[in-house]
């Protein structure tokens, strides 16, 4: 409720005019409205003042709303005397269940915010046990790893082949890369959250910083196909180069981990209306329909992608995207596989032509 | 033969140590120390062929500790620094360090960056044709072969390459190389830098996409090898 938050004098100045007014309304049609008729309009009003209002507003709202019934329509009118006394039970109940009334609804929506801050809390936990559990796991295998393999080299040297020696050292090499790669991850997240993510735009050649990308995971894609159509002619684009390769890296290292072997993954870059548009798509299975949007929360991952990656890539990428004040679109092609899209708004630079100088 | 030695500036021991095994295996006399103070102490005691300087240090900031080596320290200084922090780096270029490595490094790519600082300690190359791979470049007849051929090159390209040549295997920065060809002061017009290089490569590289003479250091600048 926002107006809960909102500066208490302007409560009571508002409870006490609408009920004014509603009391003005029914004095004015108070030929053909029966004064029974406005007790109870006057209760709705103190009602609804209950649900948004704090108490001690509405309170002063319903005595309010209490000693106009009482004076104004009440016989004799203009004065607080009531003559029958079935009026006076009248009056008597209102001003007992206004009040009331208005506590108990007040009292309900504050049980209701109780409520819904603790799933909030509960929220909050079961993220942050997600994190944990894929974090452990994701930096427990690697560190086991190497502990491992030092271990064995250590203790077993004597009777380890030359190969097997090979192998534990290669063990150890691959879990520190991956160690390596979580913790960049981490931290390009924790830059994200912190909210201190300077862009540090500069020209930038946009075919280059794709072959960058696919030349830096040539490694990771031998049994992919990384296709780049290149469009010739692409003017310069102002962008923070290093945040944008990171971002078009994680989603090409997405499809690479994600698609099975053999899969085609085709980039397509180019400059539509003041935007650098790079087009990541693949002919893998695609993302179920459902989950398109979900695919780029952080740590969530899709509930039968194995083990490996911590569900952090593509929020990144969408991190890094959006700092520009760029999006990425994510759909399934009509013929399978996946498509994302970048849209990145960029100041361009045509200068193509000093060949000459 | 006297082996050329080098100072380790680093606060973790476990960096120390294993930089010390990896320099000294490959022969080089390793010195060390824990602290910026400590180190410009030793440097200034017994200077060595090259610094290794952690930017990270706690006592004194990494910066700070460069520039006061430079005031009389002129041989190879290479800085360690950790991921996303190209400003720092360019920062260290620009106050003097000779080269950097970001952690985690390969130990072939730290000897590689060493041996290439190493050279350049001898001073500066009295070569007047420098040979990279398969591209010779002759500063005095102003040209350039690939394979014994000659590639045409206007002023810009061949004065681009040329000073990529006499900076082999060193890091150059986008201001250092526009102020250097373009005389321009500013980081802002690096688009020239950029068609420059995208139009060099198509002419010296066998795969432009993949090149193997003008390396992109992502938001730092270029090396040529």
């Amino acid at each position: 409720m926002r107006s809960a938050s909102g500066k208490i004098w302007i409560q009571y100045v508002t409870g006490i005019c609408l009920v004014l007014a509603v009391a003005f309304a029914c004095y004015s049609f108070r030929g053909v409205l029966e004064y029974k008729l406005t007790a109870l309009l006057l209760l709705v009003t103190v009602s609804v003042l209950a649900s948004i209002f704090r108490i001690l507003p509405v309170l002063a709202a319903s005595v309010l709303s209490a000693l106009i019934l009482n004076f104004f329509f009440i016989a004799p009118f203009r004065t607080f005397h009531i003559s029958t006394a079935e009026d006076l039970l009248l009056f008597a109940m209102y001003f007992v269940i206004a009040p009331v009334n208005a506590v108990f609804t007040y009292k309900i929506r504050k049980t209701e915010k109780k409520a819904r801050e603790k799933e909030e809390k509960e929220k909050t936990i079961r993220l942050y046990n997600t994190l944990l559990n894929s974090l452990s796991h994701e930096l427990k295998t690697p560190i086991s790893t190497i502990i491992g393999a030092a271990d064995t080299l250590r203790e077993n040297r004597a009777a380890l082949t030359p190969g097997q020696t090979d192998e534990l050292f290669g063990e150890i090499q691959q879990a520190g890369f991956r160690l390596s790669k979580q913790v960049a991850n981490l931290l390009n997240m924790s830059r994200l959250e912190s909210g201190f993510l300077e862009l540090k735009k500069d020209w930038c050649e946009i075919s280059e910083l794709v072959h960058t990308v696919i030349n830096r995971l040539s490694e990771e894609a031998s049994a992919h196909t990384i296709h780049y159509q290149e469009q010739q002619d692409l003017p310069l684009f102002k962008i923070d180069m290093v945040l944008v390769e990171q971002a078009v890296s994680n989603i090409i290292a997405n499809a690479l981990q994600y698609t099975p072997a053999g899969s085609v993954i085709t980039v397509f870059a180019t400059h539509q209306e003041n935007n650098c548009v790079i087009t990541i798509s693949d002919n893998g299975p695609g993302f179920p329909e459902d989950k398109l949007e979900l695919v780029f929360e952080k740590f969530y991952r899709l509930p039968d992608s194995g083990t490996g990656g911590t569900g952090l890539g593509l929020s990144i990428a969408k991190g890094f995207i959006e700092s520009h004040n760029g999006r990425i679109v994510l759909k399934n092609k009509s013929g399978g596989g996946a498509e994302f899209t970048l849209e990145i708004p960029a100041e361009t630079s045509y200068i193509n032509n000093l060949k000459h100088e | 033969m006297n082996k050329p030695e080098i100072l380790i500036i680093d606060d973790e021991p476990q960096i120390r140590k294993l930089l010390e095994i990896a320099l000294e295996s490959s022969g080089y006399k390793v010195w060390q120390a824990a602290s910026g103070k400590e180190g410009i102490l030793m440097a200034a005691n017994h200077p060595p062929e090259l610094i290794l300087l952690d930017l990270g240090l706690p006592d004194k900031g990494g910066q700070e500790i460069l520039k006061e080596l430079r005031l009389w320290y002129n041989r190879a200084i290479i800085i360690l620094s950790v991921q996303n922090s190209e400003e720092d780096i360019v920062l260290a270029l620009d106050n003097g360090a000779t080269d950097y490595l970001s952690k985690p490094f390969r130990t072939g790519e730290l000897l590689a960056r060493i041996r290439s600082a190493m050279r350049r300690n001898q001073g500066e190359d009295q070569n007047t044709v420098i040979t990279c791979g398969d591209l010779q470049i002759d500063l005095v007849a102003r040209t350039v072969k690939k394979q014994a051929e000659i590639i045409r090159l206007t002023t810009t390209e061949y004065n681009l390459v040329a000073f990529f040549a006499r900076n082999e295997g060193k890091v150059l920065t986008h201001r250092l190389l526009l102020k250097e060809i373009w005389g321009i002061g500013s980081q802002e017009e690096t688009q020239y830098l950029r068609v420059f290089v995208a139009q060099l490569r198509k002419k010296i590289e066998n795969d432009p996409h993949r090149p193997e003479h003008i390396i992109t250091e992502s938001g730092v600048g270029y090396r040529f090898n």
